[in-house]
């Protein structure tokens, strides 16, 4: 188990620091949330319906969509210079493989989050200073989800044919639950609303996480087998 | 016999049964109370709805014994439920609206349940385009076995999430906790009508299967 993670944790750290060094990718994954995030503030009659109605939507859509574009990258990187097969004749886990992929994905995810949400709260001026702490938590949750089908789907499909395309076509039904209750959740908050009132979507979401992690850490290998 | 024909005769008195339910859900059931004639096409929605879960379940199933035991039949079948899934999805989605047209006055609402199995039709769709889009034989079947299970697990989810979500649907009169709370004769035309759907899921399920078979011979021939 720790030999599991410390593989997985170096092949994670090799993932960003590639992604760091040449920042290509992040920068045009934080451009272009920032720039969903204009498409939706054009999107719409302001005159006829306040911002703030459809903030938990604009929020979500959003980072599902940066979320999607991040993912196509994951496998895509080892693409070149057949560095996926160097990967699997390494002496190290499947098991390994999938959480270093999923743990850089993640990290990846979530600074594209952490600078769309400040631009989210200043675009459409919503409130989130009284919720900041649940609203990170539930942001955690919906993205754990997302991206742990999400690191799955990508390895899978990295060698088919039209992988950017598939991609969102396979995943968003798997991201429908997680998003109905992260939107649902968020509304509450910025509604300041108890959380107990959504206590049935955070346990979904929970449960989510939990199921997809394991069976995406069972079936990985498949994925790869040659 | 060939499986093809054995499918084709098992397709053709699933239909033909089909009807005989049709005149008893038309004749000789009551009509009820505040749907009038639309509630009849409960008869055709509900059991397709049904079944297109189950041979999600199916795919789901079989997808998990392949990955153990490789074997190919269990591929053809997984591939042969999701496309008979997907007919039965679109039977749901085209009744769906017909009936809601007359009992909730719109023929597309937002509810819950009518969306899931709108993303139940595209999850459908996904492993069918996935099937499509690898060219390996041996890749494609593990892939949409990977799927195929992810999309089984996904199944309940959707439920949950129905149940959190405000909806418009009628909660679930037969397949409850509690008993079901349909009057007998209904009940029986309803379970009538769901045989029916298995016979007709067994036919169609056997012919595809066939085809696919027929298909790996023309490749390997």
């Amino acid at each position: 188990m720790g030999e599991t993670l410390r593989h997985a944790w170096t092949l994670a750290r090799k993932d960003l620091v590639l992604e760091f060094r040449t920042r290509t990718a992040i920068l045009s994954a934080v451009v272009f949330t920032a720039l969903v995030l204009m498409v939706f503030n054009f999107g719409r009659d302001p005159t006829a319906v306040a911002a703030i109605d459809l903030a938990p939507s604009i929020l979500w859509v959003t980072f599902t969509f940066a979320a999607m574009l991040a993912l196509n990258r994951a496998f895509q990187l080892e693409l070149e210079n057949q560095a996926l097969e160097g990967l699997l004749v390494a002496p190290i886990s499947r098991t390994s493989i999938y959480w270093g992929k999923l743990a850089a994905n993640l990290v990846f995810v979530a600074v594209v989050e952490a600078v769309g949400l400040p631009l989210f709260v200043l675009f459409f001026n919503v409130p989130v200073a009284q919720v900041l702490g649940p609203l990170v938590g539930v942001i955690a949750l919906a993205t754990v989800g997302f991206v742990t089908v999400g690191t799955l789907f990508s390895a899978m499909l990295v060698r088919t044919r039209f992988a950017e395309l598939m991609l969102p076509v396979l995943l968003l039904p798997f991201l429908i639950p997680p998003l109905m209750g992260a939107v649902q959740v968020t509304a509450r908050l910025l509604a300041a609303r108890p959380l107990s009132e959504v206590a049935g979507w955070l346990r979904l979401l929970a449960a989510y996480d939990v199921v997809f992690l394991t069976l995406a850490t069972l079936l990985f290998p498949h994925t790869v087998e040659q | 016999m060939t499986l093809a024909r054995k499918g084709h005769w098992t397709t053709v008195v699933g239909l033909v049964l089909l009807g005989g339910v049709y005149v008893r859900a038309v004749v000789f059931t009551p009509v009820e109370r505040l749907q009038g004639p639309a509630q009849k096409i409960f008869y055709l929605h509900v059991p397709a709805a049904v079944w297109t879960e189950l041979a999600m379940v199916l795919v789901g199933v079989a997808s998990v014994v392949f990955l153990f035991l490789k074997d190919p039949r269990l591929d053809r079948f997984a591939e042969a439920s999701a496309e008979v899934g997907t007919v039965f999805a679109a039977i749901v989605l085209t009744t769906g609206p017909i009936w809601g047209k007359t009992v909730w006055g719109t023929w597309w609402a937002w509810d819950a349940r009518l969306t899931s199995t709108l993303f139940l039709f595209f999850l459908y769709i996904g492993y069918l385009l996935l099937r499509g889009a690898v060219g390996d034989a041996g890749a494609r079947a593990r892939y949409a076995a990977v799927l195929g299970i992810c999309g089984m697990a996904l199944v309940p989810f959707i439920h949950l999430s129905v149940y959190l979500f405000r909806t418009l649907h009628p909660q679930p009169i037969i397949l409850k906790p509690s008993a079901p709370s349909l009057p007998p004769s209904m009940l029986v035309t309803w379970l009538l009508s769901f045989a029916v759907f298995t016979v007709l899921y067994v036919g169609f399920v056997m012919q595809r299967y066939a085809l696919g078979r027929a298909r790996e011979e023309g490749d390997d021939g």
